[in-house]
C-alpha cells in the first residue's frame, strides 16, 4: 500500500475544504461540467500548489488578462505540453529546495488539460514525464471532442457521437472509432496511482485528487466533464448525465494503485446505455444496430473492468 | 586565476554553463549538439553540478520544460540543432513574450530535405522572428564567452528576455581550440545569483501565460518589441563588464581591417575567420578590402553597424542561409532594409555560401569580392548571388 495514504482520512461532506483556490467569475458556459470537475480538483488540493495549464477551455475562461480566476500560481504555455512544463516547475523546485532557496515545503504540482491535450496532441509529453518519474498529478478533464475549437472529434470521443468532424451522414453514422484507454495508457507506464472520476461523484473525485496529489511520483485522474454546450444537453443536466455514464458502465469509476485495479463503484444494476443517450443531441441520430454494437461493447469493456479488478 | 587548455569547444560550452551554476538543463540529443549536453549530464553525474538534467522525449518537450524551470525561478539551459530547433519552434515564440530568461546554445546546421548534419544557419534564420536575442560565436573562445554572456543579459531584470548564442556545428562544435576557462570566482563575480522578478511561488500567487485578448496583445507585443531594443544597451553594458573581468572585450560589430577599405564583407560566424585570411591576401595585393562580422544579430544593432561601415562604398553581405523565392538572405535583406534611402549608402551585393557544410575558402571569398566590385560597375540581373554552386 501507498504510505502516504495512511494518514489521509479523506474528504467527507462534513469536512469539504471551504477554500477555493479557483474562484467564480470565470467565463464558462452554463452548466459546464468541467469547470465544476475542475473546482473540485482544486478544492482538493487546496492553496499550495502550482498549476500548468494547456491550452483549452479552462485556460481560456479563467484568465482573459487582466482578469483571472486563479488564487493559486497558474501557468499556461501551449497546448500539448503542459506534463513537459510540469516536469520543468518540479524539477526546478527540486534543485532550489536542495540549494536552500525555496521553502523545503512540499507543493503539488498540477498539469491540467482536455481530452485533446491529453489523450491526442500531448500523448508524448505525459508519456516522457510519466517515465522520468517527476513528482506530479495530471488532470485530464475529458468532455469528449475538441469543444474550444468547435467540438470536432479527437481520440476520447465515444463511438457514434456526431461532432463537426465526425459528422453522420449518408456514409457515416458519427465517430466510427472507440473511445482511447488513456487511463490504460497511463498505467502501462507503472506509475503508481491512476483513477477515473466523474463531478458526479465528487467526494470519490476529490479523494482521487487528493491520493494522486500524496502519492510519491506521477499520478493520473482522468474526469469525465460533460459539455452542454458541445454535446447538445441542457445545462442542468450535466451531473445527472454524469451519473448515468457511470450508472449505465458507459464510464466506470476505478483506482488503480501499483498496478492494481480497484473498482471504486460496481455497478450491479446497470441502467442501459440508451438512458444515457437520452437528452444528448451528439447520439441522437443512432439507430439501434449502433446502438446495440455500444451496448455490446461496454458491456465487454466492463468485463474485461472487472477481472482486472479480480486480479488484485 | 583562469586556465588555458586544448579543449573541444563543445566541452568547453558544457564547462561555462556549469561555472554559470545553471540549475535546471533539459535536453534532447541531435547532432552536432550532442557534446554539449552529454557533458552536462555527465558533470551532474559526477556531482561537479548540483543541478536537474531533465533527460526529456523531444526538443518540443525540452522547450516546455525550459518555460516550466524557468518561471519556477530555476537558472535554466539547453541546446539543439537544426531539425530540434525547427521542433521548438512553436514554443520559442513563448518565453520570450512572457519575458523568461532561458538561455540556449544552437550548434547551427541545415535543414532538411535532404537531410544534412553540416553546418549552415537556416536554422536559426528560420527562428529569427522568434524575440529572443541571438548572437553569434565567431571560434570557441567566443562561444564560451558568449554563454556566459548570455545568462548575464537574459537575467538581468532591465532585460528578461531567453538569449540564443549561436555556433557552427562542428566548423566550432567539434574542433579542439585553446581556449581560456574561467575560473568560478570570477564568473561568480559576473553573473550574480538568478532572481527572477517574478515566479511560481504559491506564496505569492501570480498568473502566467493569460489569453490575450484584442484589446491587450498588440500591447503585449509592443512591450516586447520595446523590450528588445532596450536590450541592447544591456548587452553592451554586461560586454563591457565582461572586458573589465576577463580582459576580452566584444562588440555587437567586430571591424577587421576597415580602414580606407572600399568593399566589406559582411560575415557572421566561424566563416569570418577565413574571411580574414581572405581579407589579409587581398590586402597583400593591393586591394582595399575589410570585413564586418555581425555578432549581435537580435537586436540588430544598426547604429553600431552602419559607424562601422564608414565611407565603404560596397557590402559584400555573405548569408549561409537560402530562402527560397525571396528577395535576398536575411542578413542581406536586413542591411538594405537598414540603408534604404540613406544618402550616401553603400551598394549592398547579397551572395548566400555554405550551404549544408559546403566550405567557403579564402579563394571564394576572393570570388565573392571580385564580383561584388564588378557588380558595383554594372548592375547584377538577380538580387542575389549562391557562390560556389557545382556545374556538373
Amino acid at each position: 500500500m501507498i504510505p502516504e495514504f495512511e494518514k489521509f482520512k479523506g474528504f467527507k461532506a462534513k469536512n469539504l475544504p471551504k477554500e477555493e483556490p479557483l474562484s467564480s467569475g470565470h467565463r464558462g458556459c452554463q452548466g459546464c461540467g468541467e469547470v465544476l470537475a475542475l473546482r473540485m480538483v482544486m478544492k482538493a488540493l487546496g492553496k499550495d500548489v502550482i498549476v500548468c495549464n494547456a491550452t483549452g477551455c479552462m485556460e481560456i475562461i479563467t484568465s482573459p488578462y487582466p482578469h483571472t480566476a486563479w488564487k493559486v500560481p497558474w501557468i499556461h504555455i501551449a497546448f500539448e505540453n503542459a506534463a513537459s512544463v510540469a516536469s520543468g516547475v518540479e524539477s526546478a523546485r527540486k534543485v532550489l529546495a536542495r540549494k536552500g532557496k525555496i521553502p523545503k515545503k512540499h507543493i503539488d504540482i498540477l498539469a491540467v488539460g482536455g481530452d485533446g491535450a491529453t489523450g491526442d496532441i500531448g500523448l508524448q509529453f505525459i508519456s516522457g514525464a510519466f517515465e522520468r518519474g517527476h513528482d506530479f498529478l495530471y488532470v485530464c478533464l475529458d468532455n469528449e471532442a475538441y469543444m474550444n475549437t468547435g467540438v470536432q472529434r479527437s481520440g476520447c470521443t465515444p463511438y457514434g457521437a456526431m461532432t463537426t468532424t465526425s459528422p453522420p451522414g449518408k456514409k457515416s453514422f458519427g465517430q466510427v472509432t472507440w473511445k482511447k484507454n488513456v487511463p490504460a495508457i497511463a498505467v502501462a507506464h507503472n506509475i503508481p496511482y491512476v483513477a477515473t472520476a466523474s463531478p458526479a461523484y465528487f467526494l470519490d473525485l476529490m479523494n482521487k485528487v487528493k491520493k494522486a496529489a500524496l502519492v510519491k511520483g506521477p499520478a493520473y485522474v482522468h474526469i469525465y466533464a460533460p459539455c452542454p454546450t458541445g454535446w447538445g444537453s441542457a445545462g442542468e443536466r450535466s451531473i445527472e448525465i454524469a451519473r448515468l455514464a457511470v450508472e449505465t458502465k458507459v464510464f466506470p469509476l476505478y483506482e488503480v494503485i501499483e498496478g492494481r485495479y480497484i473498482m471504486s463503484r460496481k455497478i450491479t444494476k446497470p441502467k442501459p446505455v440508451t438512458e444515457y443517450f437520452k437528452g444528448q443531441r451528439r447520439f441522437r441520430h443512432l439507430d439501434e444496430e449502433h446502438i446495440e454494437y455500444i451496448q455490446r461493447r461496454v458491456d465487454a469493456e466492463y468485463e474485461k473492468l472487472l477481472r482486472l479488478a479480480e486480479m488484485g | 586565476m583562469s586556465k588555458r587548455v586544448g579543449i573541444e569547444v563543445s566541452i568547453a560550452i558544457a564547462e561555462a554553463v556549469g561555472l554559470a551554476r545553471a540549475e535546471v538543463i533539459p535536453a534532447y540529443p541531435i547532432t552536432p549538439q550532442t557534446h554539449i549536453v552529454e557533458h552536462l549530464s555527465e558533470m551532474v553525474a559526477n556531482g561537479e553540478l548540483d543541478a536537474e538534467f531533465v533527460p526529456v522525449e523531444s526538443e518540443h518537450a525540452a522547450m516546455s520544460c525550459c518555460c516550466g524551470s524557468i518561471a519556477a525561478g530555476a537558472r535554466t539551459f539547453t541546446s539543439t540543432s537544426s531539425q530540434g530547433l525547427a521542433l521548438m519552434s512553436e514554443i520559442l515564440y513563448i518565453p520570450s513574450t512572457m519575458r523568461l530568461p532561458i538561455v540556449m546554445v544552437v550548434a547551427n546546421r541545415a535543414m532538411s530535405a535532404p537531410i544534412s548534419i553540416w553546418n549552415d544557419h537556416q536554422d536559426v534564420m528560420v527562428q529569427r522572428d522568434t524575440g529572443w536575442i541571438q548572437t553569434f560565436a565567431e571560434n570557441g573562445q567566443e562561444a564560451v564567452d558568449l554563454t556566459l554572456h548570455a545568462f548575464r543579459v537574459a537575467e538581468d531584470r532591465n532585460v528578461s528576455l531567453p538569449m540564443m548564442v549561436n555556433i557552427d556545428g562542428f566548423t566550432l562544435s567539434h574542433v579542439i581550440e585553446p581556449i581560456e576557462l574561467p575560473d568560478q570566482e570570477e564568473v561568480d563575480k559576473f553573473l550574480p545569483p538568478f532572481k527572477p522578478r517574478y515566479k511560481l511561488d504559491p506564496r505569492r500567487p501570480i498568473t502566467m501565460g493569460p489569453v490575450g485578448i484584442p484589446e491587450v496583445y498588440t500591447e503585449a507585443k509592443v512591450a516586447h518589441d520595446m523590450a528588445m531594443k532596450k536590450a541592447k544597451r544591456y548587452i553592451l553594458k554586461a560586454w563591457d563588464e565582461f572586458a573589465e573581468i576577463f580582459g576580452r572585450k566584444y562588440n555587437p560589430v567586430e571591424s577587421y581591417r576597415t580602414e580606407d577599405a572600399e568593399i566589406l564583407l559582411v560575415t557572421m560566424g566561424s566563416i569570418s575567420e577565413t574571411a580574414m585570411t581572405a581579407v589579409d591576401a587581398m590586402r597583400d595585393a593591393g586591394q582595399k578590402v575589410g570585413l564586418l562580422r555581425i555578432r549581435l544579430w537580435r537586436p540588430f544593432p544598426g547604429q553600431e553597424f552602419r559607424k562601422a561601415v564608414g565611407k565603404a562604398k560596397v557590402l559584400a553581405v555573405v548569408d549561409r542561409c537560402l530562402p527560397p523565392g525571396a528577395l535576398c538572405g536575411p542578413v542581406g535583406a536586413e542591411l538594405r532594409s537598414l540603408f534604404y534611402k540613406i544618402p550616401g549608402s553603400p551598394k549592398i551585393f547579397s551572395f548566400v555560401a555554405g550551404l549544408g557544410g559546403r566550405d567557403v575558402t579564402v579563394e571564394r571569398f576572393e570570388e565573392i569580392v571580385d564580383k561584388a566590385r564588378a557588380f558595383a560597375k554594372k548592375r547584377p540581373r538577380e538580387l542575389y548571388e549562391v557562390i560556389g554552386v557545382r556545374e556538373k
